[in-house]
């Protein structure tokens, strides 16, 4: 009796547990890899830690060199804003046509579809190594092209004026998950609203402008907020493209902390360094979040008041 | 139907055009792998090779332990995707089927842990393996697979978010306790969106450059992207081994895409939801 009793006070107790233990890998997992380093990564940017000595705590040495002694590091973050100012406005408005494209109603959509989205599951090395032998200043195709039409194509990679448009053009070769994002959302609008516009005498242009992209603009936010994210990250196809150069003009800010933590071994500063960047993230994120009250229309807030007429402005 | 014709030959030039962007590339160095030395470097280019050299595949392969390589990246591909099955659907599992204290904190945080960056966790994470004694094996690109990713979690938990709770009532009266619930009864319903992260993690995880290249320093532990790029390193000039590589290690995530398209397709939709 009393042992029943035991057994079945413990399986309410284990009761109670029980959606516990079924989140606990993520739990540990977090712990371990994740907080646990975030926060490590913190304390060693207070410290000198080279990889043979002793780590010594030096405050916010590491900060104000970061900002008053490295020239490298207001370079590297220009670089970067550069290459972020090209990449995010190119590859959203390039995702977007695509997916304008594919959601058309004509034969053979769903080929293009997969066309386009192809790029997006090839390795960041596979892309590196097409696009340094398309931008091939001598036996590239992309120049031979361009001579087979009168112009004399830049040096590409090796010029530091082209190289980070060059980084640029690489990295939108594989917009086909932001392509995706947009396209399963256009398909979720309502025919019926493209059939009275229609009706209404509403063409193509004028009803992307009135109907679509009020509709799309939350999805619009999400892939302007991970295109920055992933901008302001890039580091593959840096490394392996130009490893910086030409003249340091591809020295994007990833490749200057990797090359501070594992080429130089300045573990802490390289962590400042990570934590400046990690804050300029949420920075904008919760910039992007705050304004986009201001443009972003949400299909509920049509419904919670029709008497502004269901306009996103 | 005047405009529509115009309409759809517009249409149709865009997708042409875009698709020279997007295609022509591939097609591009399978043409450059399938040449002569001499014919790669001629100038003005030749478009076909004059023979077809696909010995050059073998050669190329033979020229690195690509094969040790290979067996490295299938090892931590196969074992990262059952490690994140497994732990992705029981994570997913306690946070849409059951009601606990904290839950809508903890799972913010799992949502913002999407947000962190890489480099921030690196470095820590390199030092912190090296403290197991980890580096130079592919226990850092393995085990952390055993503990869930976020991102999976989350399509997880919003496909389990739609099944109806009669059907945990229905387990519970024919007996079956809350794991066997989740093993027998929700593992089976799970099999589109469990497809779709297996997908998703073989296509990262084989691509993956930045992890291995961090974590592993001995060739013989090298993965095929690792291996590709140090080749890539050595011999510059050799593009037509490097073009044959790289094509040879493009062929597996395009497969596993073009076999599971339409949950990649249906998952993004489903996690928009």
């Amino acid at each position: 009796m009393e042992q029943a009793a035991k057994r079945f006070k413990r399986s309410r107790r284990l009761g109670k547990w029980t959606p516990y233990l079924f989140i606990s890998p993520w739990i540990v997992g977090i712990l371990l890899f994740t907080v646990g380093p975030l926060i490590f990564s913190l304390i060693m940017s207070f410290f000198n830690w080279p990889v043979t000595s002793k780590p010594k705590f030096i405050g916010l040495d590491n900060y104000s060199k970061m900002f008053t002694d490295d020239p490298q590091f207001y370079k590297s973050l220009w670089i970067t804003l550069k290459f972020a100012v090209f990449y995010v406005p190119l590859s959203l408005g390039i995702s977007l046509i695509l997916a304008l494209l594919i959601t058309q109603h004509v034969k053979g959509v769903k080929i293009f579809r997969t066309i386009f989205y192809l790029p997006a599951v090839v390795s960041g090395v596979a892309v590196s190594i097409i696009w340094g032998w398309i931008f091939n200043t001598k036996y590239g195709i992309l120049n031979y092209a361009l001579s087979l039409l009168g112009i004399e194509g830049p040096k590409w990679l090796v010029d530091p004026n082209s190289a980070i448009i060059s980084i640029v053009i690489a990295s939108a070769w594989g917009v086909g998950t932001m392509m995706l994002i947009f396209y399963t959302n256009i398909k979720g609008i309502s025919p019926d609203l493209y059939e009275s516009a229609a009706i209404d005498g509403a063409g193509p242009f004028r009803q992307f402008r009135s109907i679509t992209l009020p509709l799309i603009t939350p999805t619009l936010f999400f892939n302007l907020i991970t295109s920055t994210i992933s901008a302001l990250q890039q580091l593959t196809l840096v490394l392996l493209l130009t490893n910086g150069g030409p003249l340091k003009s591809t020295y994007f800010y990833g490749l200057f902390v990797y090359n501070n933590a594992f080429k130089h071994h300045k573990l802490g500063y390289a962590s400042a360094n990570a934590w400046f960047m990690f804050i300029i993230i949420l920075l904008l994120t919760a910039l992007i979040f705050r304004s986009s009250s201001v443009w972003v229309f949400y299909e509920n807030e049509v419904k919670n008041k029709p008497a502004r007429g269901g306009k996103g402005k | 139907m005047k405009t529509s014709a115009w309409y759809k030959t517009i249409i149709y030039s865009l997708l042409v055009l875009f698709s020279v962007y997007f295609l022509f590339p591939f097609i591009w160095i399978v043409l450059t792998a399938l040449k002569t030395e001499a014919e790669v470097y001629q100038y003005p280019l030749v478009f076909f090779p004059s023979e077809w050299k696909f010995s050059n595949f073998i050669d190329a392969w033979n020229a690195q332990p690509f094969s040790k390589y290979l067996l490295n990246s299938v090892t931590i591909t196969v074992l990262t995707t059952i490690g994140q099955i497994i732990s992705c659907s029981m994570i997913a599992y306690g946070f849409s089927r059951y009601e606990f204290k904290f839950k809508n904190g903890l799972f913010i945080l799992l949502l913002a842990t999407m947000m962190i960056p890489w480099d921030v966790t690196m470095i820590p994470l390199y030092m912190q393996f090296n403290l197991f004694g980890w580096i130079n094996t592919l226990k850092p690109l393995i085990i952390p697979a055993f503990f869930g990713s976020a991102y999976y979690v989350f399509l997880l938990r919003q496909f389990l978010m739609g099944v109806p709770k009669e059907l945990e009532h229905a387990a519970k009266i024919d007996g079956a306790n809350d794991f066997q619930t989740y093993s027998r009864i929700f593992m089976p319903i799970m099999k589109a969106p469990l497809t779709l992260i297996a997908v998703l993690n073989m296509l990262s995880v084989w691509n993956d450059y930045l992890g291995p290249l961090i974590f592993l320093q001995d060739r013989s532990k090298y993965t095929l992207a690792l291996g590709l790029a140090a080749f890539k390193g050595v011999h510059e000039l050799q593009i037509i081994p490097i073009m044959s590589i790289t094509i040879l290690m493009i062929i597996p995530p395009v497969i596993a895409f073009l076999f599971a398209q339409k949950y990649i397709v249906e998952g993004i939709s489903g996690a928009i939801k």
